[in-house]
């Protein structure tokens, strides 16, 4: 598959296969508006994580699967969203549902100057650098000069928003609140990519020198997609913050950049409703396990082995379904459609 | 190797759909039927209360934890473990007053945000009587407004953190170990009296844990701080070493030493006090002296001197191989907990944590509602457990939410720990 | 003065630390022009075996040949079997390299962590810890890490400069179809680099471990500095990394306790990375690489 056709693909698609589409997004919507009241408060909780992951899992693949930028330090966003949000609530008095956009705004800001001057590190070097940031994130948020702002190591206790809808408890309206953001900033990724900008961000992913010379000013580009990057994480990390009701250094570890990555490799690294897939597979699996291991004494070590599955997962997707769910369903949809497809008549 | 494109760039929006439908069927599976008394499955309605008792039957008293599994504090992970076993031994002598302690025991891998939805899943979901002994002090805050709210009691909890003990902010949760804090603070007063002249040295994890110590410090020298504790160095639990930290310490000139360390850093610590020729008087934080895991690693001979304070029977003690309670402590690892070394100071730690709770659930006789058991949890007098040291003993009152506060210094002596001095009560 | 001397001898310890693993790093980029990520971890797991061997009965020399034997298998076995594929996919990337090393780490950590368990383990040192060469500045097995690494150094420098097979894998990792053509077979050129790698990476382990004791973290802290390390040295010069090794392990050292207090020491190493990759990404003793458009 050449970039042209992959973009002809996105940018032309024939309206028969728009609405298709459409169809199966109003069939999710129709998910996504009954599930809490469907489902029990614990249930609604996950379905809110789940939301919110999938927001943070989007932000990675824009940056390592659309525009190519492997970065294995996005928890950092997602903890500096989270810390602004914090101190945008706590110290300047900030509702919780106007502080989304302002972490947004400021977390663009800070991707922005961070892929300005990360313009020369290229594929690995970049993974390199961001899997450093990932590793000192703990420290940095431990820091003494920090701990006015960010509670250091005890962490800081959030209050949870209160529904303003008397029909809905706070579970479900916490949920509506960021299925609300979610809707918006998926829709705007989608728009985007659909664009002007989604080509030449696939351009500059697989043909950087060419891309340059044929007028797009890389680097701008690339601190772009940064910072969009940040934004929805660090978004991402603020919602989160609000469903945890507490956020401490503890619970930015290294590992959370990793679930990222995970999150982003099943559901499809190029993939924009893929990172929902993925947002469902990190925060369920796990319980899963547990799950799994309770039907039989002897499946026990299944709810501790979540890491080397993890890690024999990443390298089985890579090897065997690189585009994650999303490509499997993809290419699963070609197939089926060569064999259904009746041959032309001579 | 080629950048293409792997594939298709692609909304996928049937994936997404799939997905929709995924969510739905594990919500489905993973949905328990939680026992009457617990809230019920739909619009969310705090219907709490009703006529049943969260998590109790006839039959069964249900309750819940959180612990470290997984994931690099998964030592700690023992704790559940023999806790898990510790109630089924109970479950096999009858259980209390006739009924069962079913403990759910989940894995939070030691972060905070998972413990959150551990902890609602255990409330909201399996509708346990109340929380137990989790495990983290940060796993324990993130919780600690939620259980209150809830009134679901957060009894015992697993950190030798000192904010457990504030009932008037946070009536539902309770304490249980001396915390870190009263650990300082028995050895300043320990130091003040033997050696008033002394200059310390601390080095400290740069978290909760650590900084605790610091505290304990502060208060326990009070104004004599500044001059008694001349230099205090930090280290993060991913440093690889800690061997310039002890050499800025050497070089401050201190006589005394206090290494507020996990088990890993704790060993390196005495290897290279040692190495450096450095012979200050050591305390080491009670967390970090275990045989097999700190001592012996370190070196016997090189952490002999060694004082720590101590409020339970380390079972790898000689002077403990004939000690009844010990011995009720080993017949009970051995029968169920086959899999893990009964040395293992986290066994001993949950068999006594263990008892207490059933001492408690004991006294609630037939009201085992959430706020009898708080009250029951707040009315210990004196009470003690098989592994505890002699001498001392767990007292809560309305006011009063930290059931042990007292220590016994102990010196290692190259093979064990020798107890010196008397039970020393913090504050 | 003398605080000031313990320092530096402590950091040039520690920094014989960083240069092995960097060692391994850069002798996997030589091989193959990738960093693998999961090198600490792959050494880890080599330690562990180590330590089964040793806890066997086995004495520690013979252990420790084993071991290597045993990682170098690992490590072509590992290449041959997950990274080879990895590159004849036709979607093959950088990317594509960085999610399979990172599931190798992930996998590597996470099956230690469930064979092994977490709680730190002692490893045996094959130096006598009252040794004469010993002093209150550097224990004997400190010293013995300094010279090991050194030694390491001068084969694995010798190895890619004197020798036709040294010669051989760097033709494969620079120029595959050239290096096809003069009948190297790059494949096993490959395969052979990773061997090496963690046989080096094996090596790193088992001096690391009497002195940081062996748990599933054991490398978790040191790869972020081996990483500096590589980068400062130049990660394609065998004379680099270990410079750059000691370089680091003195550096934070010396700033953690006199400049920026020992809560900045990883901030700090990460500062040393960005600062090499943005100003001089060869390193300071590497190649620089011009890339024709």
């Amino acid at each position: 598959m050449t970039t042209m056709s992959a973009t002809a693909d996105l940018a032309s698609a024939p309206t028969r296969r728009i609405s298709s589409g459409a169809r199966w997004l109003a069939a999710l919507g129709a998910v996504a508006l009954v599930a809490p009241f469907v489902f029990s408060d614990y249930h609604v909780f996950q379905a809110t994580q789940i939301v919110v992951y999938a927001i943070a899992v989007l932000g990675f693949n824009l940056l390592t699967g659309f525009s190519g930028q492997i970065s294995l330090g996005n928890g950092s966003f997602y903890a500096l969203g989270a810390y602004t949000s914090v101190v945008l609530m706590t110290h300047v008095g900030v509702p919780y549902w106007a502080a989304p956009p302002i972490v947004g705004a400021l977390c663009f800001g800070v991707g922005f100057l961070f892929g300005r001057s990360a313009t020369r590190l290229e594929g690995i070097y970049l993974a390199l650098a961001t899997f450093g940031l990932a590793i000192v994130t703990p420290q940095i948020l431990k820091l003494d000069a920090l701990e006015r702002w960010t509670g250091g190591n005890q962490g800081v206790v959030i209050s949870k928003p209160v529904s303003p809808i008397p029909g809905l408890n706070d579970d479900q309206w916490l949920y509506f609140f960021c299925l609300i953001v979610a809707v918006v900033l998926f829709a705007a990724a989608w728009n985007v990519m659909r664009g002007r900008s989604g080509r030449a961000l696939i351009a500059l992913r697989d043909h950087p020198i060419a891309a340059g010379t044929m007028g797009i000013n890389v680097p701008v580009y690339k601190a772009r997609v940064f910072g969009v990057s940040a934004m929805y994480t660090g978004i991402a990390g603020a919602l989160g913050g609000l469903i945890a009701g507490f956020i401490a250094p503890g619970s930015f570890e290294i590992f959370l950049s990793i679930q990222l990555l995970i999150g982003g490799v099943v559901g499809g690294v190029a993939s924009i409703f893929g990172s929902l897939f993925g947002a469902l597979f990190i925060e369920i699996v796990p319980d899963l396990a547990k799950h799994a291991s309770e039907i039989s004494p002897s499946l026990e070590w299944l709810a501790v082995v979540q890491y080397p599955i993890y890690g024999a997962l990443l390298i089985v997707t890579m090897m065997l379904m690189p585009g994650g769910m999303a490509g499997l369903v993809a290419s699963a949809r070609i197939r089926i459609a060569r064999a259904t497809a009746t041959p032309p008549r001579i | 190797m080629s950048q293409r494109n792997w594939f298709i760039v692609t909304t996928a929006p049937r994936l997404a759909a799939l997905t929709g439908v995924c969510i739905l069927l594990a919500a489905g599976c993973t949905k328990k039927k939680a026992d009457d008394g617990a809230k019920p499955a739909d619009k969310g309605g705090a219907t709490a209360g009703d006529s049943a008792i969260p998590g109790v039957t006839a039959t069964e008293i249900k309750i819940g934890q959180s612990m470290p599994y997984s994931g690099p504090a998964s030592a700690y992970g023992v704790i559940g473990k023999a806790e898990v076993g510790f109630f089924k031994m109970i479950n096999d002598k009858g259980g209390i007053n006739g009924r069962k302690v079913n403990l759910i025991s989940l894995d939070d891998g030691y972060n905070p945000a998972k413990a959150v939805e551990q902890t609602h899943k255990l409330v909201e979901n399996e509708g346990v009587a109340f929380v137990f002994n989790s495990v983290g002090t940060a796993n324990n805050i993130a919780v600690q407004k939620y259980l209150n709210e809830k009134k679901v009691p957060q009894l015992f909890v697993a950190t030798g953190a000192d904010r457990w003990g504030d009932p008037e902010h946070f009536p539902w949760t309770i304490g249980w170990q001396p915390s870190y804090r009263i650990e300082a603070q028995i050895y300043s007063k320990y130091l003040m009296k033997e050696k008033p002249a002394a200059k310390m040295c601390v080095l400290f994890q740069n978290d909760d844990f650590g900084k605790d110590y610091l505290k304990g410090l502060q208060e326990g020298l009070a104004d004599k701080y500044e001059r008694v504790v001349v230099k205090t160095a930090s280290y993060e639990a991913t440093d690889p070493t800690i061997d310039s930290q002890i050499v800025t310490l050497q070089g401050a000139g201190c006589d005394t030493l206090l290494v507020a360390a996990t088990p890993k850093f704790a060993a390196q610590s005495i290897r290279k006090v040692a190495d450096l020729g450095w012979k200050p008087m050591f305390f080491m934080s009670n967390v970090s002296v275990s045989l097999t895991t700190v001592l012996k690693p370190a070196g016997l001979d090189k952490s002999t001197g060694i004082i720590t304070g101590a409020y339970a029977n380390d079972p790898s003690d000689p002077a403990m191989a004939s000690d009844p309670g010990m011995n009720e402590y080993r017949a009970f690892a051995a029968k169920y907990l086959s899999d893990v070394d009964p040395n293992d100071v986290n066994a001993v730690y949950a068999f006594a944590v263990g008892t207490t709770l059933t001492q408690v659930l004991t006294a609630c006789g037939a009201d085992l509602s959430r706020a009898n058991i708080m009250k029951q949890a707040a009315s210990l007098n004196k009470a003690t457990a098989p592994v505890l040291i002699q001498g001392i003993e767990m007292s809560t009152s309305a006011t009063d939410f930290r059931p042990l506060q007292q220590m016994q210094l102990r010196r290692f002596n190259g093979t064990n720990f020798e107890p010196f001095g008397e039970v020393i009560a913090g504050s | 003065m003398q605080a000031f001397l313990h320092q530096l001898l402590s950091g040039l310890a520690d920094g014989s630390l960083y240069a092995s693993i960097a060692l391994a790093l850069v002798m996997i980029f030589k091989a193959t022009h990738q960093v693998n990520f999961a090198q600490g971890e792959m050494a880890m797991f080599s330690t562990f075996i180590a330590y089964t061997l040793a806890g066997a009965g086995l004495p520690y020399w013979v252990a420790f040949a084993i071991t290597l034997a045993f990682s170098f298998v690992f490590g072509v076995v590992v290449q041959r079997v997950i990274v080879q594929r990895l590159g004849r996919l036709p979607h093959a990337s950088e990317l594509t390299a960085v999610v399979v090393f990172i599931g190798l780490l992930v996998l590597f950590n996470g099956t230690a962590g469930l064979v092994w368990g977490y709680t730190n383990k002692e490893f045996p040192s094959p130096f006598d810890s009252r040794a004469w060469y010993g002093s209150t500045y550097l224990s004997p097995h400190e010293v013995g890490m300094i010279v090991v690494t050194l030694i390491v150094l001068a084969i694995v420098f010798v190895f890619f400069r004197f020798t036709r097979l040294g010669l051989a894998m760097r033709a494969a990792a620079e120029n595959p179809q050239s290096s096809r053509l003069v009948g190297i077979r790059v494949g096993w050129m490959l395969a052979l680099g990773w061997g090496l790698a963690a046989l080096l990476g094996s090596i790193a382990g088992m001096m690391a471990a009497p002195k940081l004791f062996l748990d599933p973290n054991l490398m978790g802290g040191v790869i972020l500095y081996g990483f500096a390390a590589a980068l400062l040295g130049g990660i394609d010069n065998p004379w680099g990394a270990p410079i750059g090794g000691f370089i680091v392990g003195v550096l934070v050292n010396l700033s953690g306790a006199y400049v920026v207090g020992s809560h900045l020491k990883q901030t700090l190493a990460l500062g040393v990375i960005v600062a090499v990759l943005v100003f001089k990404p060869s390193g300071l003793f590497g190649r620089t690489v011009v890339v024709r458009v």
